[in-house]
């Protein structure tokens, strides 16, 4: 029993750590391009490495924190500018192809050996390179703090303040999108995801919106790109073509097109994950599953609820039940 | 209720006045009228090598409601996406290797210019259409459907949407015009449902109450009646003349006859892609020529009329096909 606690209480710690929130994060910014938009946006993990990269590279070179926070998110407008315009004037499905090469470019680019005296190439920055400006910001101090069962570092490399500023961020993202999506403008992307010819034929610039989306959601992304790298370290691979599935995982199990789907959907992502390993490693011997078989179960896990959910209940744990009622094709 | 198309009721001072605006217009393919309010000229449209659409010059005339007639494949909803720049015409001017600038495709709208210019854009300018196949928005509430087609909407620029203020007042003014609206089409107790749980008639009601919300100056209607029941087609055609009535210029594309006849001012015929024949609604109509090439010989004919079935009915549609198919052999 004792052990089942443990269990549950790790749980706990990964539903509130730096990279669930910052998961959520790059599924706030996919919300907005798919969601709320309708943009087949398969390269989110690209614009978090953009953004990742840009802020370190930047904070290396001595740009001081909120500079290069500003870098970072311009890199990725400008990213999204590059991908949007030759895409956002034709059907979906080509942003689609786009956005998962250009993503995997940016990762290679990243990777590449030619670029290791400025990304580090495949070991990439350490995160001491990077994070010294950031938790110099920290009000809490020095020592160790413990809530309930949690005992963190208070300003550590991955301690209460980094978990702090993700979550304080991902709570102004959900006010901000909630305003914005109530807002005529919110309007006219739900609109477009529903008919863009409809949206066209009424005098709106379909296109410009779309971009707008675009951006938007991909800064956002980068955001998320930049908590995840904070407690961590930037390296190319660990935001490759899988991120962006577990950020559409996340956005789809929570529910698009809602405000708190893509927070809620992340929590319960990592949750479900630890939750399969816990109790695999207590319950299952280990001549049945070891602990790193039972690790791809929980990802095999994670897989069928996806497709339960996308079947069953494909407006999410949050979507509404008005908006399933009928299909559209 | 009547729904009998075939009985006219005593036409309205302004459908008299807008009968009286083009009688004194001779009957002619791509003739000028006294008042246009859209010319086009030169509009070319090519599939590979199929002209669907050449039309070298129409006017529309302001405040009437004209017609575009024509059998299946005739390029009527082509030719409405190219005026509405969902299209581009082949003959479009480009920088390099397009036409001469006499032949190349020109059209003013409202004494300007739209040449060339996107959907968006002429919608702004007061030219709003409908779609044939119609384009609810079915998972936003009609309420929401109505709002998206009024303009100057300060919220819908990124900047300004945060911020409620900026926004809430323009925001209550079209709220009460929709409502209008929606009254006026009967949708107002739907004004919450998702526009995707509306009726396919609902839906081509919805859509043009959305267009109406930019209050244009001309509505673009692409076969309103496709799919909706007589007794509500009796009700959109009731629509259709109130919009000419208050000053509505009106352009809609039709295959029902009956309607195009009762409803219309003037009447453009296309086929091939051309236009064949235009001229007042009574007139066109009794023109044998356009009726037998474009409509069919028999298109009086009621199919499911048992008169039909006598002996004598059947010699004479015998005889006239006899003698059709003898002309045709020596054509």
């Amino acid at each position: 029993m004792n052990e089942f606690l443990t269990t549950l209480t790790a749980i706990a710690a990964s539903a509130f750590s730096p990279s669930t929130a910052a998961l959520a994060i790059a599924a706030i910014g996919l919300n907005i391009h798919f969601g709320y938009t309708g943009l087949l946006n398969m390269g989110q993990a690209g614009f978090m490495l953009v953004g990742a990269y840009a802020f370190a590279i930047s904070i290396v070179a001595g740009i001081p924190l909120f500079p290069a926070v500003l870098i970072a998110l311009v890199a990725a407008a400008v990213f999204a500018l590059v991908l949007g315009v030759p895409t956002l004037k034709l059907r979906g499905d080509y942003l689609a192809i786009v956005t998962i090469s250009a993503a995997e470019i940016v990762r290679m680019i990243g990777r590449s050996s030619l670029l290791t005296d400025i990304t580090g190439g495949s070991n990439g920055l350490t995160g001491q390179s990077y994070r010294g400006p950031f938790t110099d910001l920290s009000f809490l101090g020095d020592g160790q703090t413990t809530l309930g069962p949690f005992t963190y570092d208070n300003t550590g490399s991955n301690g209460w303040w980094v978990r702090l500023v993700a979550w304080s961020i991902v709570g102004i993202l959900c006010l901000f999108v909630f305003l914005l999506m109530r807002s005529p403008w919110g309007r006219v992307l739900r609109g477009i995801r529903e008919d863009e010819d409809a949206i066209r034929s009424l005098g709106k610039n379909v296109y410009a919106y779309k971009m707008q989306a675009l951006i938007l959601g991909g800064t956002i992304g980068a955001l998320g790109g930049i908590i995840y790298v904070l407690p961590a370290s930037v390296q190319a691979d660990s935001m490759g073509r899988s991120m962006t599935f577990f950020v559409w995982t996340a956005l789809l199990l929570g529910g698009a097109a809602t405000v708190f789907g893509p927070v809620l959907g992340s929590i319960i992502f990592f949750a479900l994950r630890l939750f399969v390993q816990g109790i695999a490693g207590q319950f299952v011997p280990d001549s049945i599953m070891n602990g790193q078989q039972a690790e791809q179960f929980s990802w095999i896990l994670i897989g069928v609820v996806l497709m339960l959910v996308v079947i069953f209940r494909p407006q999410g744990v949050l979507g509404n039940k008005k908006e399933l009622s009928f299909n559209v094709n | 209720m009547s729904t009998d198309l075939g009985v006219t009721p005593a036409p309205t001072k302004a459908a008299a006045a807008a009968t009286a605006s083009v009688a004194a217009v001779s009957p002619l393919p791509g003739v000028p009228k006294p008042d246009p309010i859209l010319v086009v000229d030169n509009i070319v449209r090519q599939f590979g090598g199929m002209t669907a659409v050449n039309v070298p010059h129409l006017e529309v005339q302001r405040g009437i409601i004209t017609a575009l007639i024509g059998p299946n494949g005739a390029g009527k909803t082509t030719f409405f996406n190219l005026i509405t720049g969902f299209d581009k015409p082949s003959s479009a001017p480009r920088l390099i290797g397009g036409p001469k600038s006499d032949h190349a495709a020109r059209s003013m709208f409202n004494g300007r210019s739209v040449n060339n210019m996107g959907a968006a854009k002429v919608a702004q300018r007061g030219m709003v259409r409908t779609f044939q196949l119609t384009k609810a928005l079915s998972r936003l509430t009609v309420l929401e459907n109505m709002l998206l087609g009024a303009k100057d909407q300060p919220g819908e620029n990124l900047f300004a949407a945060v911020i409620k203020p900026l926004w809430a007042a323009r925001e209550r003014e079209i709220t009460l015009q929709a409502e209008d609206l929606l009254q006026r089409f009967k949708l107002l107790e739907k004004k919450n449902d998702m526009a995707g749980s509306l009726s396919g008639g609902q839906k081509k009601l919805l859509e043009m109450a959305r267009a109406l919300m930019s209050e244009p100056t001309m509505i673009m209607l692409d076969e309103p009646m496709a799919g909706v029941n007589p007794a509500l087609t009796q009700s959109l055609l009731g629509h259709i003349k109130s919009l000419r009535d208050e000053g509505m210029t009106v352009l809609f594309v039709e295959h029902d006859m009956h309607m195009v006849r009762h409803i219309s001012d003037w009447v453009v015929v296309m086929a091939e892609g051309k236009v064949v024949a235009e001229g007042p609604s009574a007139t066109v109509m009794d023109d044998q020529a356009v009726i037998d090439a474009y409509l069919g010989a028999h298109h009086d004919t009621d199919l499911g009329d048992d008169s039909l079935l006598t002996d004598e009915v059947a010699e004479e549609l015998a005889k006239e096909v006899e003698l059709e198919n003898r002309t045709e052999g020596d054509a």
